[in-house]
C-alpha cells in the first residue's frame, strides 16, 4: 500500500475536524460554567443537575426509552419472521419483497414521517364513526416507531440466512426434533448474530429519530429529540449541550458496540472461508452502519 | 441379508411438468447396503429424501416394516441421514452434536455420555467431545455426522453422497471404513453416489439408475458382468458395445463373422447390443485374431495401457499390459465369456463408441473438430 502524502492527510484531518468539531464544541461548552455559548466560564457540571431536574426532559426521557425497546423488540420478532418469509419465497417474488423492503430505507424521513401522520390521521376520523377514539399519541408514535425499524432487521438477518446451510433444519428434525424444536434449537442460534446487530440498528435508529417522531406523536407526547427541538426553538441553553452530549454518547457507544460484534462476525466468517455471506455482511456495515449516515437522522 | 424392510412401491414424483422419478419399485432388506448409483439428476438423491421424509412422492407409496409411511414426518422415522455437507451444528461443540438425538428422546445423562462416546469411538474420534465444529477437517466433521446419526441406533441410516467433498485418498479410506462401521453395527445403509467405483467397493445391492427409472438391480458382480443395456453397461466401468445378430443359443454375430459366447435365451436372428468389456480383450499376431484392426491410439496407464484400435471404423478400447505401437495392425481373441449380450433398448447406439477417445478424455472436454485434426 502507498503511503499517504501530506496533501492527503491534511485533507483526512479537515474532513474529520469539520465531521466532528460541532460535536466537541457542543460537548465542551455542556460543561461551561457560563449561559452564553460564545464565552468559557469556568467548569461544571450544573447543566446536567438541572437536566435531571427538568420535568419535561424526564418525561420525554421515559418515552423515548419506552417506544425505542418496544419498537425495537417487536420489530425485532417481527423483522425476523418477515426475513424468514421472503428467504423462502421463490428467487423472483423475493426479489420483488426485498426491493420493497428497501425503498423505505432510502426514502426521505420526511415523507415518511408527514404520509404515516396522513395515514394516523385519517384512520382516526374512519374509526370516529364507529366512535372509536384513535388520534395522534404514544400509540401511533409507536407504530411509526415499529415500521421504520422492520427494514433494517430483516436486512441485517438475511445474511446470516443466506449463510445458512439448507440442511441444518433437515438434520434437527432427522435426529427426532419437531420443526418448532429445530428452529429454536438449530436454526435460531445460526441467525443470532443477525438478530442482534439488526435488533442494536433498530434501537439506534429509535432513539435519536426526530422527522418521524415529530410528525406521529401528536402534541401530548414527546421524545427527547421533539424536547430539544422545542427548547432551541425558545433559545439554546446550555441544558440542550447537556441533553445533546448525553443522547450523542448513547448512540456512539450502541454504534461502536454493532461495529465491534459485526468486525468479529466477519473475522469468524473469513476463517471458516464464507465466500459471499462475508460479502453480504460488508455491504450491509457499509450501508447502514456508515456513522455518518445514521447521524444524519 | 433376511427379511425386507423397505418397499417403494410405485413411486413418482413429478416437480413442475418435470418427471423426476418414473415408476419406482424397490424393496430394500434389513442389514443390506444398497447404493442408489447413477449420474447427477437421475433422481437418486429424490429417492433418498423420500426415504427420509422429506419430501412427499407425488404418487406412489413408502412401506417401512410393512407399514405404510407416506405421511409420517422424518422426526417419527427410524432413519437417521448423513448429508453430504454434513451439516453439523457449528454452535455446539462435538459431544452435543451427537447428543442432539439423545438428548431430544431424554435418554438419562449417564447412558447418553456412555453411547455417545461409543460412537465416537465407532468412528476412531474418541477424546473429540469437546471440541468445536470448525476445528475438524472435513473427514473428520464426516465422521462426526455419522456417528451423531448411529448413536441414535437408527434401522436405517441413508447417506446422500457423504464422501463427495473429500479428496481422492480419504474417499478411499472412508470407504473401507464405513462398510466396516455397517457391518459393526449391523444396520441397513442405503447410499446414494454418482461414483461407480465408490458403489462396487461397497455394497451389497447396487441400483443403477437414470432419468428417473430403475436400470438394474443387482450385486456389483452382476451388475459389472451382466449389464442389462447399454447405459448400465457404459455407466458402470468402461464398455465396448458393438451391434450384433444372436444367431442361436452361445452364438452371436459381429462384423458379419459368428463368435461363441455363453449367453441363450435369445430369439433366433434377434438384432442384440454386445457388450465387450476391454480387460476381456487379447491382442494376439494379425494372423490369429478372431478380427483384425489398426491400432490408433497408446496411452499408458500406469497399470495398463489403453489401447484404442480401429475395427472398420468403430472404434474399440482394449485394456492390455502388452504395448502395440500406433498403426500396428494387430489381432484380438476374446473368449465365450468376455461376450454379454444385451437386449436392444432405448439407449443402443448411444455409448460404447470410443472413436472420439483421446488422452485428455477425461481432463479436458474438447471439441470433436479438434480431436479430428490431430486424428488426422
Amino acid at each position: 500500500m502507498k503511503k499517504n502524502g501530506p496533501v492527503s492527510r491534511l485533507f483526512i484531518f479537515l474532513m474529520f475536524l469539520f465531521l466532528y468539531a460541532p460535536i466537541f464544541v457542543l460537548i465542551a461548552f455542556s460543561f461551561n460554567d457560563s449561559k452564553s455559548n460564545a464565552v468559557w466560564g469556568g467548569f461544571t457540571l450544573d447543566w446536567y443537575v438541572e437536566l435531571f431536574q427538568n420535568r419535561t426532559v424526564l418525561e420525554a426521557l421515559q418515552t423515548t426509552l419506552l417506544v425505542s425497546v418496544l419498537a425495537t423488540l417487536i420489530a425485532t420478532v417481527a423483522g425476523t419472521a418477515a426475513a424468514i418469509g421472503f428467504f423462502n419465497l421463490r428467487g423472483r417474488t423475493r426479489s420483488v419483497c426485498l426491493a420493497v423492503n428497501n425503498i423505505p430505507l432510502t426514502n426521505a424521513d420526511i415523507i415518511t414521517g408527514v404520509s404515516m401522520m396522513l395515514l394516523f390521521v385519517f384512520t382516526g376520523q374512519v374509526l370516529s364513526q364507529w366512535g372509536i377514539d384513535f388520534r395522534l399519541g404514544f400509540p401511533t408514535l409507536l407504530i411509526a416507531h415499529i415500521t421504520f425499524d422492520i427494514p433494517y432487521v430483516i436486512l441485517s438477518v438475511m445474511p446470516k440466512l443466506r449463510q445458512l446451510d439448507p440442511n441444518l433444519a433437515e438434520a434437527a428434525q432427522d435426529l427426532g426434533a419437531t420443526s418448532f424444536y429445530a428452529f429454536r434449537r438449530v436454526v435460531l442460534p445460526e441467525l443470532m448474530p443477525g438478530i442482534v446487530s439488526g435488533m442494536l440498528i433498530a434501537f439506534t435508529m429509535s432513539i435519536d429519530d426526530f422527522l418521524i417522531s415529530y410528525f406521529t406523536a401528536g402534541s401530548q407526547t414527546s421524545t427527547l429529540s421533539m424536547v430539544v427541538y422545542s427548547m432551541v426553538r425558545r433559545r439554546v441553553s446550555p441544558e440542550i449541550n447537556a441533553l445533546s452530549t448525553l443522547m450523542f454518547l448513547v448512540v456512539l457507544a450502541m454504534l461502536i458496540i454493532i461495529n465491534l460484534r459485526q468486525g468479529g462476525a466477519l473475522r469468524q466468517t473469513r476463517k471458516n472461508g464464507g465466500g459471499p455471506a462475508a460479502e453480504g455482511l460488508l455491504s450491509l456495515e457499509n450501508e447502514d452502519l456508515d456513522p455518518s449516515s445514521v447521524q444524519e437522522r | 441379508m433376511s427379511k425386507e424392510l423397505i418397499r417403494l412401491a410405485d413411486l413418482k414424483m413429478v416437480f413442475d411438468d418435470e418427471v423426476v422419478l418414473n415408476s419406482i419399485n424397490l424393496y430394500i432388506n434389513d442389514k443390506e447396503f444398497l447404493t442408489l448409483l447413477g449420474p447427477s439428476g437421475c433422481g437418486k438423491t429424490t429417492t433418498l429424501r423420500i426415504i427420509g421424509g422429506f419430501q412427499k412422492p407425488t404418487s406412489g407409496d413408502v412401506f417401512f416394516d410393512g407399514v405404510r409411511i407416506n405421511d409420517v414426518p422424518p422426526h417419527k422415522r427410524k432413519v437417521n441421514t448423513v448429508f453430504q455437507k454434513y451439516a453439523l451444528f457449528p454452535h455446539m461443540n462435538i459431544f452435543e452434536n451427537v447428543a442432539f438425538g439423545l438428548r431430544i428422546n431424554k435418554v438419562p445423562e449417564a447412558e447418553l455420555k456412555r453411547r455417545v462416546n461409543e460412537a465416537l469411538e465407532l468412528v476412531n474420534l474418541p477424546g473429540y467431545g469437546k471440541r468445536s465444529v470448525n476445528s475438524l477437517s472435513g473427514g473428520q466433521q464426516q465422521r462426526i455426522a455419522i456417528a451423531r446419526a448411529i448413536v441414535n441406533r437408527p434401522q436405517v441410516l441413508l447417506l446422500d453422497e457423504p464422501l463427495g467433498a473429500l479428496d481422492l485418498k480419504l474417499r478411499k479410506d472412508m470407504q473401507i471404513e464405513l462398510k466396516k462401521i455397517q457391518q459393526q453395527v449391523g444396520i441397513t445403509f442405503i447410499y446414494v453416489t454418482h461414483d461407480q467405483e465408490e458403489a462396487l467397493t461397497m455394497s451389497d445391492t447396487i441400483v443403477v439408475m437414470d432419468k428417473g427409472s430403475i436400470q438394474q438391480i443387482g450385486t456389483p458382480e452382476d451388475i459389472y458382468n451382466e449389464p442389462k443395456n447399454a447405459f448400465v453397461a457404459d455407466f458402470i466401468g468402461e464398455s465396448n458395445i458393438i451391434d450384433g445378430i444372436m444367431h442361436a443359443d452361445g452364438v452371436v454375430g459381429m462384423y458379419g463373422k459368428r463368435f461363441p459366447c455363453l449367453d441363450k435365451g435369445f430369439a433366433k436372428d434377434e438384432p442384440v447390443d454386445v457388450v465387450i468389456r476391454p480387460e476381456d480383450i487379447d491382442i494376439v499376431p494379425e494372423e490369429q485374431g478372431q478380427l483384425t484392426g489398426t491400432v490408433t491410439e497408446v496411452t499408458f496407464k500406469g497399470v495398463h495401457y489403453d489401447t484404442i484400435v480401429d475395427f472398420r471404423g468403430f472404434k474399440w478400447l482394449i485394456q492390455t499390459t502388452d504395448y502395440s505401437p500406433v498403426g500396428a495392425r494387430i489381432g484380438v481373441k476374446i473368449d465365450p465369456d468376455g461376450f454379454h449380450i444385451m437386449k436392444k433398448s432405448v439407449y443402443s447406439g448411444t455409448f460404447g463408441d470410443y472413436s472420439s477417445y483421446s488422452d485428455a478424455y477425461d481432463e479436458l472436454n474438447e471439441g470433436p473438430d479438434a480431436e479430428g485434426g490431430h486424428e488426422e
